[in-house]
């Protein structure tokens, strides 16, 4: 592609309208089949028992009394189960099978975290199974469990890599300790942050069917039905295209539906064991410990500055608890490193193993604790010179990315930080904190950075045109429940020239063409550019056809001087010679023309295939530019000081992420995010108890969200920003930078508002209350 | 989840008599609370007795008060002009309960004789005293930010979760409750409930097979002015850190009478008599009502993460009764 897609902004088309879910009757009349969903003929149900220790082994397992049970088909432990061709138990084939966590329960008789599934058993009914796992009887051998890196017992550890060799534990550019220590202001503080679980609406289920011996198809509820079969076909030792994985509907997954965890594979080894379809759905208590958690840890940042408040120095460092056998943490320093035009940057990690399960990516994985941590330190700075927040991050205003040296693709965060304020009230704002009173509250306002990057990734897209006038598309993409289908449905009608109720987009199947992992915000950038892609293959075919057809009026034109808009092929120096694709279609009695095409990352319509061929390891190096959405948050809190309960007021977001595809499912992608963040900041966390390092609140009575109540209006602004970099339709993805930076603007408006300094997340009100009572 | 047998009792002396013949059945009412219990495996019932065709209702004035029966839903009962405009506290205590849709579900008489809320009780792989007389209690020396500061024991800290139960014991409400013979007794409230003691197992003072069939709450200048104060850790839906039920009879600026009950603080609801007494024939001043308060926590013994709730319960009993004045 060397022209922008400009056709989607002219009048008529659907790219960027706020059109209403494509599947949104589907949904709402329980039409849609979420993964847990499909009647199948035998169908059988499995219920995991799991560990009450966290640390030990098993010494004997009595299965007698749930076998006994009516309607149980089996009870399955590690003494039983059919064995696995590849475990991720060891470095190697952890690689291999590309699972999170370097562990597979069910293998052997040791125990590493609470809760670890330990049987499995299968029934005829839900309630038959529920209740035999309840009579599975185990006796265990206890160790003493190590909690987190808190734990006293805890040993730390400087990792080489973190995230699976993906990203280094220890970053240095220019001399950071130095320039701090030299900087005439120098500001040290310290985060923490709770255990956070996704606790997406649809808890993991997987139903998994043995076609033949040597065949499955499992309807699992994925992110990424490709990275599942990936990970199962290496387990089950079967070629890829004898396992197919299925996802139509999600009902949410912020991150721990972005890989395959091990209640899936157990699915999977049942139905084999009993030779009858198996479906599993975790209960609430067991999405805590089955499908990760973003990892307890601790930031301390050092910000050095010169006396007018220009950033000198960064040095960060992250303590967090890791398993028994992963070194993974959250990379945090990746959005200190980049957001502020800050010369001497150092970040270092440090690891404490403990009984836990392996944490994974969650929603924003690092740049969400490192927005809390960089962007409270940067408010904290702002007031030490006596200058507005926002002028203290135009200072600092970084003109190229400081991390890489590059050019920015496309940076909108001026804009934001203006049109956020405007429409926020921000210059009403009394620079004094806790000067501010309605009645019995504190009142304060805060605003905080928004980053993500744009991640590599590519994937494909089918689009099959009918002589009739509608169009199947077709990608092997995820629906998160933010609005896959509707855009994809959008950007294809468009590129096809046809109305949106004669395009049917297809998704969430390894049949259909290979898609990325809905994760890292790109799916709806990779699979669009895709989908228009396989649009323009269609009219390529189409003009090739037509210039050689005698009958057509192109006949013998060069085809780089056909044109096709809104279905109609002609030439671009005489418009109005051409014509229509379906005349030129049934005139050839073809009834379907297929195109297919690859959307990359780093392909733009200015920078084609910039990193197409580079490694794909660092093809995020090997682009030429640095691609990031940006962004602004604005918050109001009222503080009851005496209480210590914090509401939030008011917010604004307004974000600069390129392309937008559809202004009310990304409006909605950002009063999401915005709602996450919230959460984050004044309430949720999951409580480790730390002599037994089992949770106590692992249920949603417990585990508090945001209720409608927390919330106010949220206004939502997008700036309009064309990134000729990035992806052949300009698109950066909005599902994670909704959420950067969200924790600080409340952190920050709560600190306008009391004076008071919190940086141990969630601010709920014992430690509001405390933070007034100490002082 | 065990198997269970399920019967529909056609008149309280079928539902007392079907419960007294077996140790482990249960009455079911909205089963809000109990299907959760069961579901988690942390109860055990071989029969149900399904009580919602007993004729336990009505929300009236009685000659002494307000008579409420013990199957009127939370819903009813929290918007019922009678109880919003006389006893104020009862409906706020309602309506700060739960959500709309289990309050729509669950009984009166089930809301009292909710289970608490604490993780280790909720979760069976925890040892824990009140679900396994004799294994122990690890929220003593473990989380313990939600638990109770006011009577519990060497074995038990658990908070009783109960809104209600609060807004009725400041009130001195009485149950009514009928026995298998088919006689009744009244007892008031406070003295149903049960500290936790060495037997945390045992909550309250209920005979074998005896129901709660109702609900007295004497009328009083004090409960028509009545206020429910909520402090938790959001907006709506979630259990109280610290609540205070206040109701205040105040003449010419003097209290005559006062009522003040805590809730999320105690093993059971918390009636705080020194606060009340300390109030009557004072002025109805910010100052008294700080001074009174303090005298709600004299005897608290808190934990490591639950120290907050020492200053949380005086500052919620203070703004309680400044609503009132």
């Amino acid at each position: 592609m060397s022209a922008e897609p400009q056709f989607f902004d002219k009048p008529g088309g659907f790219v960027g309208k706020p059109i209403v879910r494509v599947e949104g009757r589907e949904k709402v009349t329980g039409r849609a089949k979420y993964s847990a969903e499909f009647p199948l003929p035998g169908l059988t149900y499995g219920v995991l028992a799991t560990s009450t220790i966290a640390k030990g082994k098993i010494m004997s397992i009595e299965t007698a009394a749930a076998t006994r049970e009516p309607g149980v088909i089996a009870v399955l432990t590690h003494q039983n189960l059919p064995k696995l061709a590849k475990t991720p138990n060891t470095p190697e084939g952890k690689k291999d099978t590309g699972s999170q966590m370097g562990f597979m329960p069910l293998t052997s008789d040791e125990i590493f975290y609470a809760a670890q599934p330990v049987a499995l058993v299968v029934a005829d009914t839900l309630e038959h199974a529920m209740h035999a796992a309840t009579l599975v009887k185990i006796t265990y051998q206890k160790a003493a469990p190590i909690a987190s890196f808190h734990d006293p017992k805890a040993e730390l550890f400087d990792p080489q890599k973190i995230q699976d060799g993906k990203a280094d534990g220890h970053i240095r550019r220019g001399d950071a300790k130095g320039a701090f220590a030299s900087s005439a202001i120098q500001l040290t503080a310290t985060y923490n942050h709770p255990v956070y679980n996704h606790n997406p609406m649809e808890p993991g289920s997987t139903t998994a069917v043995w076609d033949a011996p040597d065949r499955l198809t499992v309807y699992e509820s994925t992110q990424g039905v490709t990275r599942t079969q990936s990970t199962l076909s290496a387990m089950l030792g079967l070629p890829r295209e004898q396992v197919r994985v299925i996802t139509k509907y999600l009902g949410g997954g912020f991150g721990c539906k972005g890989s395959m965890w091990p209640h899936t594979i157990l699915t999977v080894q049942a139905a084999k064991a009993v030779g009858r379809p198996v479906k599993l759905m975790l209960t609430r208590p067991q999405m805590f410990t089955s499908m990760g958690h973003r990892e307890d840890q601790t930031q301390t940042v050092q910000l050095g500055a010169t006396a007018d408040g220009k950033i000198t120095s960064i040095v960060h460092t992250k303590t967090s608890t890791t398993s028994p056998w992963d070194n993974y943490a959250e990379s945090n320093a990746k959005i200190l490193d980049m957001l502020y035009a800050t010369p001497n940057f150092e970040a270092t990690y440090q690891l404490a193993r403990a009984n836990v399960m392996t944490s994974t990516f969650m929603r924003a994985p690092g740049e969400a604790p490192g927005s809390f941590a960089i962007e409270c330190s940067m408010d904290d700075l702002a007031y030490k010179i006596g200058v507005d927040p926002i002028e203290i991050r135009l200072r600092n205003y970084a003109d190229h990315d400081y991390s890489t040296g590059k050019p920015w693709s496309s940076k909108s965060l001026k804009q934001c930080y203006a049109r956020g304020a405007e429409l926020f009230g921000w210059s009403k704002r009394n620079p004094k904190p806790g000067a501010t009173r309605d009645g019995r509250f504190l009142v304060g306002m805060g605003m905080a950075t928004a980053s993500y990057p744009v991640h590599n990734s590519q994937g494909t897209a089918r689009a099959r045109l009918y002589a009739d006038g509608h169009a199947v598309v077709q990608s092997g993409a995820t629906d998160l429940g933010t609005g896959t289908y509707t855009v994809m449905t959008q950007v294809a009608a468009d590129s096809l020239g046809l109305p949106l109720e004669k395009v049917r987009f297809e998704l969430g199947d390894t049949q259909l063409p290979t898609a990325p992992n809905s994760g890292g915000s790109v799916a709806a950038g990779t699979v669009s550019s895709s989908v228009y892609l396989a649009a323009q293959d269609v009219w390529q075919k189409l003009i090739k056809m037509a210039i050689v057809d005698k009958k057509s009026p192109l006949y013998k034109a060069k085809a780089e001087d056909v044109a096709v808009e809104k279905g109609r092929l002609f030439l671009k120096k005489d418009p109005k010679k051409g014509e229509a694709f379906g005349d030129l279609m049934k005139r050839a009695d073809i009834t379907d023309i297929e195109g297919m095409a690859q959307g990359k990352y780093g392909s733009g319509y200015e920078a084609a295939s910039a990193a197409a061929n580079a490694d794909p390891a660092h093809k995020d190096e090997a682009a030429q530019h640095a691609m990031h959405s940006f962004g602004a948050h604005f918050c109001e809190v009222r503080v009851d000081m005496d209480l210590g309960t914090i509401r939030v007021s008011k917010w604004v977001s307004v974000m600069g992420a390129g392309r937008i595809l559809n202004a009310q499912t990304a409006r909605s992608q950002i009063i999401g995010g915005a709602i996450f963040g919230i959460g984050s900041a004044l309430m949720e966390e999951t409580v480790r108890d730390q002599n037994f390092s089992r949770y106590t609140n692992a249920d949603l009575a417990g585990y508090h969200v945001p209720v409608n109540a927390d919330i106010p209006n949220i206004t939502v602004e997008f700036v309009d920003e064309h990134d000729p970099f990035i992806n052949a339709m300009g698109v950066k993805g909005i599902g994670e930078i909704s959420m950067v930076g969200v924790a600080a603007a409340v952190g920050n408006a709560v600190f306008h508002a009391t004076g008071k300094r919190l940086r141990d997340l969630p601010l709920t009100p014992d430690k509001v209350l405390m933070s007034g009572v100490n002082s | 989840m065990n198997n269970f047998a399920y019967t529909q009792a056609a008149s309280t002396k079928e539902a007392t008599a079907a419960k007294a013949a077996d140790k482990q059945a249960a009455f079911i009412g909205g089963g809000t609370a109990l299907i959760d219990l069961m579901k988690s495996n942390i109860e055990q019932h071989s029969l149900l007795i399904d009580i919602n065709k007993l004729s336990m209702l009505g929300i009236e004035n009685a000659a002494t008060g307000l008579r409420i029966g013990a199957l009127e839903r939370m819903s009813d009962v929290g918007e019922h002009p009678l109880v919003v405009q006389n006893y104020p506290v009862i409906s706020q205590s309602l309506l700060a309960s739960a959500s709309p849709q289990l309050r729509n579900m669950a009984s009166m008489g089930g809301n009292l004789l909710q289970r608490t809320r604490c993780g280790y009780f909720r979760d069976t792989a925890f040892p824990c005293n009140k679900r396994q007389p004799g294994s122990g209690c690890p929220a003593l020396v473990g989380d313990n930010r939600t638990l109770a500061i006011l009577g519990g024991s060497a074995s038990c800290i658990a908070t009783h979760a109960s809104d209600l139960a609060v807004a009725l014991v400041a009130l001195e409400a009485r149950l009514t409750l009928e026995s298998p013979k088919g006689t009744t007794r009244t007892v008031p409230l406070a003295d149903f409930y049960k500290l936790p003691g060495a037997t945390p197992n045992i909550e309250n003072h209920l005979q074998p097979g005896e129901l709660i069939t109702a609900i007295t709450v004497p009328a009083a200048a004090h409960a028509r002015k009545s206020h429910y104060l909520k402090v938790r850790d959001r907006a709506s839906y979630a259990y109280a850190l610290v609540s205070a039920a206040v109701g205040l009879d105040v003449q010419g600026g003097t209290i005559r009478s006062a009522r003040v009950a805590l809730g999320g603080v105690g093993t059971v609801p918390w009636r705080v008599l020194a606060v009340e007494k300390y109030l009557v024939g004072k002025p109805a001043t910010e100052e008294n009502f700080r001074a009174a308060a303090a005298l709600a926590v004299r005897d608290a013994k808190p934990y490591e993460h639950n120290k907050f709730k020492l200053e949380l319960a005086q500052r919620t009993i203070v703004r309680a009764l400044l609503e009132v004045v």
